[in-house]
């Protein structure tokens, strides 16, 4: 096993919550929703008509008319939010070799809006009217390689697909390269625009968003209680900056904390239900503890994936139970998907990133909505109130359709 | 409008360049930006303005703003 240590030195973030870490971060301990009725499309049409979407987001202001023009939107969140980390990490090619520094960025289908545009485009007029920027702006590997030529970065590239664990994945990915050397630097994280008709139509159609409270946005998300009836569709980018911990402190850069262990797993069970009692889920857990060096006992925090769909929330909470035992009554678990939503293939490297925050300064984010746990959820959810804790431990659990599994260990540094 | 105007409406909107910049001797890829993407969907843009065809062999003689407007009044377009 390598010797070497992996943390966080850099965060960038367009999310439902916040353009930028210092606001989202903000809005996650107040509790503040940034889920409204969908704008971007006409809601009517679906069952769900709720919606975590990115606010003042002009990509051509950001990213220049040209370039904002041949990416699609997850690739143009995937761009400002790598920019930003990029910044806030303060790194530069004076510090470091472009060839030492890696891009993965996961995201659950790519440039959906694209395929769904360019197929319409086709039907009406025929195939020789598809934009020749059409394949590079819909395949979800795209944002990956963007965001290299942004920043020239030259090292480890590619873009993970597991669906709603695509950026933890990532991010283990991520850890991974730096471990075994490939790179002393990463930028990763996933990016997500999922609200377009064939998306959230489809997600309908599975009836896992929730529908019954359309008239009441900011509630729609709520984890692990028992009036939750699906998740809320979102979309965003969350970018992270891992570095080689000696590099770090070499260049005295700002740690926000530690990414300790890696764990991921598959249920091989069901395309989309989980496994009966999380035991894949579990297993991950267990991978990333033991990774991590971290007994269940030193754990404080979970920042669970909580969908707020009836299957995830039971049996997340059966498999917190059977990876923690009996410590699995005095941990903190929290979905702070409660405000920003499920942003899919971008959700993990947020909630990675908001787990982070929470060890850095010591204060845990809430379940905001979370009023009256459902049947089976009987941990403690962090209900309504961010809480101040001195925690030096903590897990973020991230599951994918496919059955897969990724629990990343973060330790405060 | 004239046939120079609407065609550097179509060439400023497609490669994001600024109007001044397209003279008649501009270059379409080594003065104004476009790569080999960009040149295919501006071979679009023309037929769709102008209701015309442009074959590829035809596209790839028109490297200058200027042969742009001049193969355009070849195929009998003047505004």
């Amino acid at each position: 096993m390598s010797d070497k240590r992996v943390v966080i030195t850099g965060l960038g973030v367009f999310s439902p919550i916040g353009n930028d870490v210092k606001e989202v971060w903000g809005n996650a301990i107040a509790g503040k929703s940034g889920v409204t009725r969908l704008s971007k499309i006409d809601p009517e049409q679906f069952t769900s008509q709720v919606a975590g979407e990115v606010k003042n987001f002009d990509p051509a202001e950001i990213l220049g008319a040209k370039k904002a023009r041949r990416n699609d939107r997850y690739t143009q969140l995937a761009m400002a939010a790598a920019e930003q980390a990029w910044a806030d990490s303060g790194l530069s090619e004076a510090s470091i070799d472009p060839e030492r520094v890696g891009v993965i960025i996961g995201s659950g289908v790519g440039g959906m809006e694209t395929f769904e545009t360019q197929h319409a485009i086709a039907l009406d007029r025929g195939p020789r009217r598809i934009s020749s920027m059409f394949v590079p702006m819909m395949i979800s590997n795209m944002a990956a390689g963007q965001v290299a030529i942004d920043l020239n970065a030259k090292g480890p590239n590619f873009a993970t697909v597991t669906a709603c664990a695509s950026s933890s994945h990532a991010i283990a990915s991520s850890v991974d390269s730096i471990r075994l050397g490939r790179a002393e630097v990463m930028v990763t994280g996933g990016s997500e625009a999922p609200l377009t008709l064939m998306s959230i139509g489809g997600f309908c159609s599975m009836k896992a968003l929730c529908a019954t409270f359309n008239d009441e946005p900011e509630k729609a998300s709520r984890p692990f209680d028992k009036d939750r009836s699906g998740f809320v569709i979102a979309e965003g980018a969350c970018i992270l900056v891992l570095e080689e911990l000696e590099h770090a402190k070499a260049r005295g850069a700002t740690i926000f904390a530690e990414v300790a262990g890696v764990g991921m797993s598959c249920d091989a069970h069901h395309i989309t239900a989980p496994a009966p009692g999380g035991e894949g889920c579990a297993r991950a857990m267990r991978m990333a503890m033991k990774d991590a060096g971290m007994e269940p006992a030193d754990v404080n925090y979970i920042n669970a994936h909580g969908t707020s769909t009836n299957l995830n929330d039971i049996n997340e909470t059966a498999a917190i139970r059977a990876a923690l035992g009996d410590s699995a009554d005095s941990v903190m678990v929290s979905s702070t998907k409660s405000v920003h939503g499920h942003m899919l293939g971008a959700t993990g490297g947020m909630e990675i990133m908001l787990t982070a925050l929470a060890l850095k300064n010591g204060i845990v984010p809430p379940t905001a909505t979370h009023e009256n746990p459902g049947e089976g959820c009987d941990l403690d959810y962090v209900p309504g109130k961010a809480r101040e804790a001195d925690i030096q431990c903590a897990l973020s659990n991230s599951l994918g359709f496919g059955g897969h599994n990724v629990c990343i260990a973060l330790r405060k540094y | 409008m004239s046939l120079e105007n609407r065609i550097s409406e179509i060439i400023v909107s497609r490669l994001n360049v600024k109007p001044e910049e397209v003279t008649e001797s501009a270059n379409l890829k080594d003065d104004l930006g476009a790569d080999s993407l960009d040149m295919v969907d501006l071979m679009m843009d023309l037929e769709d303005t102008f209701d015309l065809k442009i074959s590829d062999e035809e596209g790839n003689t028109l490297q200058t703003v200027g042969s742009v407007v001049s193969f355009l009044k070849t195929k009998g377009i003047e505004a």
